[in-house]
């Protein structure tokens, strides 16, 4: 029990190697599903004694703080890591199924290889205490990722990969040298350390130089608009079960380390008070939402619509933060995970559609509210999450930021929230329609509904968007303490 | 069983009857039957609850914490009494109209329609029940969704338009007036719930209040204030049922039965009358009830001529609301029973005439009374009643509404009552006049031939359901006595 | 210190800013990896030369102690971040043999030019 933190981080990055040697596909993929489901298991004692308890520090090797490498968890990444980890477990298990379409069986294992350490490096950015450790267990999922999207079955996986590695080369670079200058003007690499070494020389130009690669370098990799171009060609291509996956944990395991960085390492006072950087936020994420959604509207490709979708709610989470008060970042903590539940759905949901058409075109969607009257209205379900209708998980993000932006009299940002909503009604309409009031196209009248092994994991990603709709004590309640301890405000 | 259970299960019932009929998608005998069971009984559980209200019970029931120290919760109340008596009420007889009209117009997509429906219900019933804001709200958004496959059900480029105009002001007025609205009520008064008295006496100053009601106000756009009514007449492109479910049982009622709740239990009329904060509504509701009267006139289409006389009905019921005086509210509450009754008799009528003599202009009606003698007859009483002679129901709402109108010392507005009385008068009129007195184009004696049954019973209960409104109103106004602090 | 003292991060910066322009500029694949690599290069750089101190030898304990030592830790640091530029620069690579597979080109103007096409 006490070694739990480092063994949330081994057990998958251990089975990995093993995949590669087992190789038979089945075994591997019932291998790799013990072992997935383990995590979350593990992720949510780890919670449920982090919320009685209080923090959780664990030393590797036994060497002590702030020489060693230090896995802390709080209620922030505790509650990050249930959620990454819940839905990377549901993702593979509807994996097997999906990608016996999409990708060639001798290449199965290699899959289950790259997925378990892709999952590996997100929780084991979100898990450890270490600066230099974030860059490494960042380095390890995206190298992993590159594989698992080049791994799409139509050749442009390989551009939108290569394309993907480059930035998310660069971005990670740039992370790596914010943490050397940082390293440079304290001497320590441990967060917690380096928060109270930062307090005496705040202001020296070393540090904002580093806090300002840091921020490119993590805008990059949670695809925050401008710096968002590597994501929607990624997410397009990339097999189903790898867009559904990545697209659930990917960008927010980004976002928690900003909010690492931006309140545990840097704090409050001088990332908002000195540096202003609610200025260069708020208008990012905004600007972002606008014209995502707005892009978002005239795809013809779903999954790239969707893709685009996830730009702009990247920039709700930003906005959340922007803000830098208790509501606002709930809402961005708690739109972390529903975000995660609901593109996750959707992207599943998308793949039993490409399962049957073997297509994500609009066009070739006509009618499909008949023939696969499940998934698609499980699609609808986590289309209205996205505009933030009520009883879905994505009114709940929606209630807090606007809370959160009344509460500072910001009327007009309250007033674009909501209308950026409705940009989302247009592009999750657009594709109702097609799918319910026009009749299928000739060859597609036989497609009939998803296998069950597709649809009900689906089915348990989207019904958890409903749950969590309306019993929020377990969403939003742990993202407000998780938000009041970001801000110093509790423990 | 507790009253509180009783109330989670008037919600229930609308909802199994949603997911039977989707399960028996191909024994379409079974699947309307159990709509009907589902309605009689939803209707039976409702009005058990009746006395335990008229004795001033409240039953409650709370279900989830959704935000700090607001649930989704339900307490029963005279006026969402009075709502949900009339959504399951008129449930049953427009499920009976709806047999015989999709039947003998030959519906595609029966099963969904009948789910929606049942759907629909159920986000009726939870506005109607709904115990704070939030609650309401989440109802109330249900409903547009739900009712939206129905709108478009044809499926047709012209449905698929009209359908989207109507989800596209619903969802834009609710997400971007209204929901800001609720959570700006939170925000100052900490709390959502229905309180009698209101929950924002004292908590801001008047210019803060103001805006606050013109949000809900003009926020709740299915009360179709002027100018976002455009969705009412868009919705026309939907089966007749459908457009008896928009204008009568469900949706426009859950608008205006949204805006009294929020007159009387978020703001609470003294507030209302001692800070004057409303006066501007009165004459925003006046300008709609004249302005959409005079464009029904213009129109010949009569479920276009209906839409519009709705639009101005229920202008009304934002008119009792606004006046903030006890009459006012009741004459304002009762109104949404009166004209539910009313209107939903015009509308069976008018799609009986489309199903038997497939006709849907006015002008080409002459002599329809002689082929159709017993629907004509039906129309005219339900005009009756919505224009407000006695001996129909429709007059006892326009009655307090003018005593309220006195109170509140508007004489502009009894005046207005008045005119647009007569106005009503002069577009609902014609067609059952030109119906009998005119003779019909090309043959001298026309055999009669009326609706088939499933239509015509339902038409001929809800007239006589106007009539008897006007002799058992008492009750009614026992019931919502509370609301008006008598 | 005199500016030039500290011409390694000038040399940093340099080398920083030749691979950044290589990676934006160049359209073949293979020489944008190099641009990546020498971008890479130049953070390790940065991190050897803070870890250098003035008169210090390398960080061995051997027979003959010295009284002054460069720091160990960023060169660990580094260490590790080689490992993973160069995981990368395989990665990479084998995307590129993949591309050429698949497009018959490595040049980004003629993939562009095929996806568009599409």
């Amino acid at each position: 029990m006490e070694h739990l933190p480092v063994l949330l981080i081994v057990v998958p990055l251990m089975a990995a190697p093993l995949c590669v040697l087992i190789r038979q596909p089945t075994l591997v993929m019932g291998f790799a599903l013990v072992v997935i489901w383990s995590c979350p298991l593990m992720a949510a004692t780890l919670l449920q004694r982090v919320l009685a308890d209080g923090t959780i520090s664990y030393a590797i090797g036994g060497w002590p703080a702030p020489y060693g490498i230090e896995y802390r968890v709080d209620a922030l990444n505790a509650f990050v890591l249930l959620f990454v980890s819940s839905l990377g477990a549901a993702v593979l298990s509807y994996a097997p199924r999906s990608i016996a379409r999409e990708i060639p069986q001798s290449k199965h294992h290699l899959f289950v290889t790259s997925y378990l350490l892709c999952l590996t490096g997100l929780m084991g950015m979100t898990i450890t205490g270490d600066l230099f450790n974030v860059f490494v267990f960042l380095e390890i999922s995206s190298l992993s990722s590159y594989a698992l999207i080049s791994l799409g079955r139509h050749r442009r996986a390989l551009t939108a990969a290569f394309q993907y590695l480059i930035l998310g080369t660069v971005g990670a670079t740039f992370i790596l040298i914010g943490i050397g200058l940082l390293y440079q003007m304290t001497g320590t690499l441990n967060m917690a350390d380096m928060a109270e070494r930062l307090r005496d020389v705040t202001g020296v130009r070393t540090v904002l130089v580093a806090f300002a690669f840091l921020s490119v370098g993590l805008a990059l990799k949670m695809a925050l608009f401008p710096l968002h171009l590597w994501l929607p060609d990624a997410y397009a291509f990339a097999p189903s079960a790898v867009t559904a996956f990545i697209a659930a944990t990917s960008t927010k395991v980004s976002v928690y380390v900003l909010l690492r960085f931006v309140f545990s390492v840097f704090g409050v006072g001088f990332a908002f008070d000195t540096l202003g950087l609610d200025r260069i936020l708020l208008p990012l994420a905004l600007v972002g939402i606008f014209v995502a959604s707005t892009v978002a509207i005239f795809q013809q490709n779903i999954k790239r619509m969707l893709a685009y979708s996830s730009v702009a709610q990247v920039g709700y989470m930003v906005l959340g933060i922007s803000f830098a008060s208790v509501n606002g970042l709930t809402a961005s903590i708690v739109h972390m995970f529903n975000h995660a539940l609901m593109k996750g759905g959707l992207f599943m949901a998308m793949g039993c559609i490409a399962f049957r058409l073997g297509s994500v075109d609009l066009d070739r969607m006509r009618g499909i509210g008949r023939t696969m009257p499940v998934t698609m209205a499980l699609w609808v379900v986590g289309g209205l999450g996205l505009i933030g209708i009520p009883v879905t998980a994505g009114f709940i993000s929606k209630w807090y930021l606007i809370m959160a932006a009344l509460e500072q009299d910001r009327w007009v940002v309250a007033a674009l929230v909501l209308v950026s909503s409705l940009l989302a009604l247009v592009y999750i309409l657009r594709v109702v329609e097609v799918a319910y009031f026009q009749e299928p196209a000739e060859g597609d009248a036989h497609v009939t509904e998803a296998p069950m092994s597709l649809l009900v994991p689906t089915g348990l990603v989207i019904g958890a968007t409903l749950f969590f709709g309306l019993q929020t004590s377990w969403s939003a309640g742990v993202a407000r303490v998780a938000a009041e301890s970001l801000l110093g405000l509790s423990r | 069983m507790s009253p509180s259970t009783v109330l989670l299960l008037t919600l229930a019932l609308p909802l199994v009857a949603a997911v039977l009929t989707g399960l028996f998608d191909r024994r379409p005998n079974v699947r309307e039957a159990t709509t009907l069971v589902a309605g009689v009984l939803t209707f039976l559980v409702v009005a058990s609850l009746v006395p335990d209200v008229l004795s001033g019970l409240r039953p409650e029931a709370t279900l989830f914490e959704v935000v700090p120290g607001v649930s989704i919760a339900f307490t029963l109340e005279p006026l969402g009494m009075l709502f949900a008596l009339v959504a399951s009420g008129l449930w049953i007889v427009t499920t009976n109209y709806s047999i015989g009209y999709m039947r003998s117009h030959d519906e595609g997509h029966q099963t969904r329609f009948y789910t929606c429906f049942a759907v629909a219900i159920f986000a009726a019933l939870g506005v109607a029940l709904a115990g704070n804001l939030l609650t309401l709200f989440v109802f109330y958004e249900v409903l547009t969704i739900s009712t939206y496959p129905l709108v478009a059900h044809h499926g047709d480029e012209k449905a698929r338009r009209g359908a989207r105009v109507y989800l596209g002001v619903l969802l834009t007025t609710s997400v971007a007036l209204l929901l800001p609205a609720v959570i700006w009520t939170y925000t100052l008064a900490g709390t959502l719930d229905f309180t009698e008295g209101g929950i924002l006496a004292g908590k801001a100053d008047n210019l803060t209040l103001g805006i606050l009601l013109a949000l809900f106000a003009f926020g709740t756009g299915k009360a179709a204030l002027m100018p976002f009514h455009r969705w009412l007449p868009a919705a026309m492109v939907a089966p007749t049922p459908v457009s008896a479910l928009l204008h009568a049982v469900a949706v426009v009622k859950a608008g205006v039965f949204t805006v009294m709740k929020v007159a009387v239990y978020i703001f609470g009329i003294d507030l209302l009358a001692s800070t004057h904060i409303s006066v501007w509504l009165m004459y925003a509701a006046a300008l709609t009830v004249m302005l959409s009267s005079l464009i029904a006139m213009t129109k010949d289409n009569l479920k276009a001529r209906l839409a519009y006389s709705t639009i101005s009905q229920l202008s009304y019921v934002v008119l009792g609301a606004a006046l903030a005086t006890g009459s006012g509210v009741i004459g304002g509450s009762m109104h949404i029973a009166m004209h539910a009754v009313g209107k939903i008799t015009l509308f069976f009528c008018a799609g009986a005439i489309y199903v038997t003599a497939h006709k849907t202009e006015i002008s080409d009606m002459r002599g329809i009374g002689r082929v159709m003698p017993i629907t004509t007859f039906a129309f005219l009483i339900g005009a009756l009643s919505v224009i407000g002679v006695p001996p129909f129901g429709g007059s006892w709402s326009k009655w307090y509404l003018a005593l309220g109108a006195i109170d509140a010392h508007q004489s502009i507005l009894v005046g207005v009552l008045m005119v647009s009385s007569l106005l009503n008068i002069a577009y609902l009129l014609p067609l059952p006049i030109r119906g009998f007195f005119s003779a019909p184009e090309g043959v001298a004696n026309p055999k009669v031939k009326e609706a088939p049954l499933f239509c015509l019973v339902p038409l001929c209960v809800t007239a006589t359901g106007c009539v008897l409104l006007f002799f058992y109103a008492d009750g009614i106004y026992r019931l919502l006595a509370p609301l008006g602090g008598q | 210190m005199s500016p030039l003292g500290l011409y390694n991060y000038w040399v940093v910066i340099f080398l920083m800013m030749t691979g950044f322009y290589v990676v934006i500029a160049r359209g073949n694949l293979i020489k944008k990896i190099i641009g990546l690599n020498i971008f890479q290069t130049s953070v390790f750089l940065l991190y050897l030369t803070m870890g250098k101190v003035r008169g210090g030898t390398v960080p061995i304990f051997a027979e003959i102690r010295a009284d002054i030592y460069t720091h160990p830790l960023p060169s660990v640091l580094i260490l590790t971040a080689i490992v993973v530029g160069i995981a990368t620069t395989a990665v990479a690579l084998a995307l590129i043999v993949r591309i050429r597979e698949a497009y018959g080109t490595i040049e980004e103007d003629d993939l562009d030019a095929i996806n568009r096409e599409e």
